[in-house]
Order: C-alpha cells, then structure tokens, then sequence
C-alpha cells in the first residue's frame, strides 16, 4: 500500500453524503430506541432481539470476510464454538468472571486464528472455502476427544457463574440483552471505520479486481490475514457471549455448521454481500421469514436455500446491493469524494466510491 | 503382519476416496467450479440405488446400471438448468452450490428422514483371502480398488485419446477460444458434470455398501475428496490417487491408535502435506 491514499494538497476526502447523513441520524435513533427496550420488560422480544444482534454480528464478520477480504469461509463455526469453550473453560478452571471471559475468548480466538490463516492461505479461492471447513471440522472432534473439555456430551454452566453477572433474574437478563446489542454495533462501528482506513480502501480494491489492487502495491495476502484475525477474534466474542446465555455447550452445538455459518451466509447473501447493510437487512428478512415458517427446520433452510440461490443468480450483490445501486443509498459514511478544501465553495472534484 | 493389514486397508480404502476427488477436480479442471454440494450428490446416489435396489430386487453392484446413467443424466440437466448460470464470478458459484448442498441435505432429511442406512451387497461382503491369521484381504474392498483404479485409468484415456476429452482440454485452456471453435461450452460443462456425477456415483455406491450414510453424510465425503485432491495435487489425476491413497492411510493409522480417530488423522495429514508442500505431492502445473 504506497502512494494514493493521501489528497493533493488542498483538497480532502470526504466520507459522508446526505444519504449517509440521513442513516447515520436513523442507526442513532434505532440505537438509543434498541437501548431503552428491556424497560418494557418484555422477556420474549428482548430473547428474540438478542438473537438478532448475535446474527447481525455474526453475518457482518462474515460479510467482511466474504464481501470485502474476498475470503468465503464456511469455518467460521470454529471460533463460535471456540469463544464458546474459552468462556465456559475460564469460569470452571480459574472461576473468571464471564465479563472477563468475553476479552479472553477474543484473544484465544484471535490468537488461535493464526496458525490457521497462516495455513488456509496457500490454498487459493474456492479450496480455502473447503479449506476453512476442515479446520472447523478439526475442531469439533478433538472437542469430542478431550475428557478435560467435557468430551461428547459437553459442559454445562453453573449457576454460581451465571449469578455472578448479576443477582436478580430481570437485572441478568437487561445486562445480557444490553450485551448483545452493544456488540452488535462495536462489530458495526469496527467495520466501518476500517474501511474507512487505508485498510479499508485496500480490501475494497481487492474485492473489486485483486490484480489490480496487487500491481497498485497492495500486499493482498496480508491484508487478508489481517482482516481474517479480526473477525475471528470478534466472531468468538460474540460466540462466547452466545453460548454464556445458552448455559451448556457440547461439541456438538458449539462447531455445528448448520446453527451458525450456514446462516451467516444466507443471512449476508439475502441481504447483500460486501455491503455493511446487506447483513443488517439480511437478518431482519430472516427473522422475519423465521417467524412466518418456523414450523419445520428443514422446510425453512430449504426455503431459505431457494431464496439465496435465487438472489445469488438475479441479483449478485443482494437486496440492498440491488436497491442501493438502484437509488445511490448509503446509509453509512463510506463513500470517498475528494473535495476542494480551501475553495469557497466545496465542489466535489471525483466522485469514487 | 498386523500392521501390514492396517497399510493395506488403508490403501483399498483410499481408491474410493480418489475417486470422489477425481470428480471434484474434473468439475474444477474444466469450468474452474468447486462443487460445494459434491457429497450431497454422491450421498443423493447411494438413496437413488437403495430403492432402485429395493424396486427391483438386486444387488448393489447390479443397481449401478441404473443409478450411473440416471444420475449422469441428472447432472446434466443440473448444469444447464441451474449451475451454468452461476459461472464467471468468484462468489456466485461457491455459494449457489453451497444453498444447493443445504436444500439437498434438508430435502433428503425430509424424504428419507435421520435414519442411517447401508447397501447390503450379501455373502460377498464376508469373502476374503486369508494370508495369515491377522492379515486378509476383503474381496470387496479389493474389487472396490481395483474398480477405482480402472475409472481413474480411464478418465485419463478419455482426456487424451477423445474428442470430448480434447473438449474438455481446451474448454479448460481457455472457454472464450474454445468457443470460437465451435465448441459449445455450456455443452461441454453440462457433460463435464454429468461425467464427474457417473464417477461418483460408483464411489457413492461403494462407499454405502462399506459404511452407512445418512442425509447430512454429504460434507464429510467432499471433504475426504478435497483432501484428496490437494494431497495429491492439483490437476494430476495419478496424484488424485496418491492423495486418497495417502487419506486412507492415515485414517486407517488413525483408527488403528483410536477408534474416535481416523477422520482426525486423515484431517492432520492433509494440513500437514498443506504446510509442508502445499503444491501437493504430484502437482502437474508447477507454481
């Protein structure tokens, strides 16, 4: 990465646009509305809404990943299941506070995530997808193998763990849902201000044409590693934070493929890859449809397999990839215009995207 | 001699699991595809022969006259229906075949439901040829390789010695001329796939007269073929049977130390090989 990524002197990017503006003023509502939620006290929407922002988070890394990084994983249940195990482990073994926990499984989780990169990465475009799966199977069975981390049948949570986070049973569940929600938007806010970094501009150079952005100096391989710890080490907060409500973990339900990466993908394939509110909208099309078909768990992935491949074929870039380049929408401050600082009147000198 | 045994089972073990891979890197060598739902479709052939088996009262073996044309026909018709469309792009096609290997999985689920089943091929399934109390040679998993290793021998003929194959060569080299010269590309994927399906269909088949199978058995059998495939190294079809051979061999090590351990071994094999030699071990492109 050299050279390009300053202004000339006297001009200087800017970021927003009125539409961007306009969204930044609507997440802030939403956000402070979403906040004020557990004072209705309505157990079941706030469950339902903690599901939500566990996916929003979930789906967004995956949409770094895929949509930006250019890297399809279908691993990614690995660090789920990981953040998952870190957090029961800490609290068993050395009775850490699961507050606690949550940093200590991004760490595992980061850390862990490099050897893995390291290795996944000579493995080029569809093979590491396969790749990523084999590490994640890896995982699961030598969870099932190692007595110590409660084998097959998994460990469960004891209660003096969960009153830790807070006596009274209302109180526990406001501080979980304000949990979810808080790392639901830290994985949004990361997101945007990485690609608002030099970072940014680079992985949006690889996802557009990675020759290009390779003969532009950029060093693809790094970046790629880069972004791929990120989202692991997050993915395993969030996993970790998953299974803390969940109470009991087994290998089974911590690396499950079905309960976490197939609905990653579905929901940031519905709702648009390499677009920060693809994810966003994707998970809301699946709750919605959820609530709608929920009968039968396989008729709804069916469904739901119909629908992305459908998308995938019509409409590459998702729903709101379509509706966005359809209307010039963004609703986060991510464009780049290069604007003329100095002059009296700023007059926008190249619009780029 | 115990442990010659173990090296032979293994060894009878990985030519199926090449011919799984030789089915995957057909697809890949031609249309530049990686089918996610590759498994799913071996494990769609190995329901397709249990009930053409149960309907009409034969053996396993006899059953692949039906399953191998049906389910070649099948792949055609998957390819120019569906697949053809999500060629070009890097994402597209990942993920189409992904949704397709969950709406397959989720739709035998449905029809079939968890339970496990196996192919019963009958007496055969006990012959074996004893050398020494503790080595013998099962004549079904000889059969199995023997087959394995005239398909692979055969695909190669096929590259080399036919037209279609020559089709094949030079849609791979480059679709854009091949197209020029009169070569129907989305012909020859369809029939690139409906090819790779008859291959594996024959693996498919073997593979549930070994083992049970059941709806979500899928994913573990592409991954066998994928470790196959980067073990062996890419666009080599011999390597492909070093690779399954290679797989066979540390699951059958692997179960040999652990019963709950051969898919671990041959999973640590394959990234070991990834770390070491990460071009495989008999590459036919040299990076």
């Amino acid at each position: 990465m050299t050279g390009g990524s300053k202004p000339p002197p006297g001009a200087k990017v800017v970021h927003s646009t009125i539409a961007s503006r306009i969204g930044v003023a609507f997440w802030i509502v939403l956000v402070a509305v979403l906040i004020a939620i557990p004072y209705w006290r309505d157990r079941q929407a706030m469950r339902l809404l903690t599901e939500i922002y566990s996916f929003v988070a979930l789906a967004s890394l995956w949409n770094l990943l895929a949509g930006y990084a250019g890297l399809v994983s279908v691993g990614q249940q690995a660090f789920v299941g990981l953040g998952g195990y870190t957090l029961y482990l800490c609290a068993l073994w050395a009775g850490v506070n699961p507050m606690l926990g949550l940093p200590l499984a991004g760490l595992v989780g980061g850390l862990i995530s490099i050897p893995i990169v390291v290795l996944l990465l000579k493995l080029r475009g569809a093979y590491f997808t396969i790749g990523s799966w084999v590490v994640a199977e890896l995982f699961l069975q030598i969870f099932q193998l190692v007595p110590a981390v409660g084998g097959g049948s998994g460990i469960s949570l004891p209660a003096t763990v969960v009153l830790s986070i807070a006596k009274s049973r209302s109180t526990r569940e406001s501080v979980i849902y304000w949990i979810f929600l808080a790392l639901a938007v830290a994985v949004i806010g990361v997101i945007v201000i990485l690609l608002r970094t030099r970072y940014g501009l680079a992985l949006q150079a690889i996802r557009d044409n990675e020759t290009a952005a390779k003969s532009n100096g950029i060093d693809v391989n790094r970046a790629r590693a880069v972004v791929f710890v990120v989202a692991a080490a997050a993915t395993a907060i969030v996993g970790s934070m998953i299974f803390l409500q969940k109470l009991s973990i087994t290998p089974f339900s911590a690396f499950s493929i079905n309960d976490w990466t197939v609905n990653m993908i579905f929901i940031t394939v519905i709702g648009g890859v390499g677009r920060v509110e693809g994810p966003i909208l994707g998970t809301v099309i699946y709750f919605v449809l959820r609530e709608f078909l929920a009968d039968l768990a396989s008729t709804y992935l069916i469904i739901l397999g119909v629908v992305a491949i459908g998308v995938m074929l019509k409409a590459p870039k998702g729903i709101w990839g379509h509706v966005a380049d359809r209307f010039g929408w963004q609703l986060f401050p991510l464009a780049r215009r290069l604007v003329r600082a100095v002059q009296p009147r700023a007059e926008p000198v190249a619009g780029l995207v | 001699m115990e442990i010659v045994n173990i090296l032979v089972q293994g060894i009878l073990l990985g030519g199926l699991y090449a011919l799984f891979a030789a089915g995957l890197s057909l697809i890949f060598g031609v249309m530049r595809l990686v089918n996610i739902a590759h498994g799913d479709l071996i494990v769609v052939a190995a329901y397709f022969a249990y009930f053409t088996m149960q309907a009409l009262d034969i053996g396993p073996f006899t059953s692949l006259i039906v399953v191998v044309p049906v389910i070649a026909v099948f792949g055609y018709a998957l390819q120019r229906g569906l697949l053809n469309f999500a060629l070009g792009d890097d994402l597209p096609p990942l993920l189409v075949t992904f949704g397709l290997s969950v709406i397959i999985q989720n739709v035998l689920l449905i029809l079939f439901t968890h339970d496990s089943r196996r192919l019963y091929a009958g007496p055969i399934e006990m012959v074996s040829w004893k050398f020494t109390p503790d080595f013998a040679i099962g004549i079904l998993p000889l059969i199995q390789f023997v087959v394995a290793v005239l398909i692979i021998g055969g695909l190669q003929l096929f590259f080399y010695r036919t037209r279609i194959g020559r089709n094949f060569r030079a849609t791979s080299d480059d679709p854009a001329i091949a197209q020029l010269m009169g070569i129907e590309n989305r012909h020859i994927f369809a029939l690139a796939m409906a090819l790779s399906l008859a291959v594996v269909a024959v693996a498919g088949v073997f593979i549930a007269v070994r083992t049970t199978f059941n709806p979500f058995y899928g994913p573990q059998l592409l991954i066998f073929g994928f470790e196959a495939v980067i073990m062996g190294g890419l666009g080599s079809l011999w390597g492909t049977l070093a690779g399954g051979i290679l797989l066979g061999l540390a699951q059958a090590i692997g179960g040999q130390i652990n019963v709950g351990l051969p898919f671990t071994a041959g999973h640590v094999v394959f990234l070991l090989v990834l770390f070491l030699r990460p071009q495989g071990l008999f590459p036919k492109v040299s990076s």
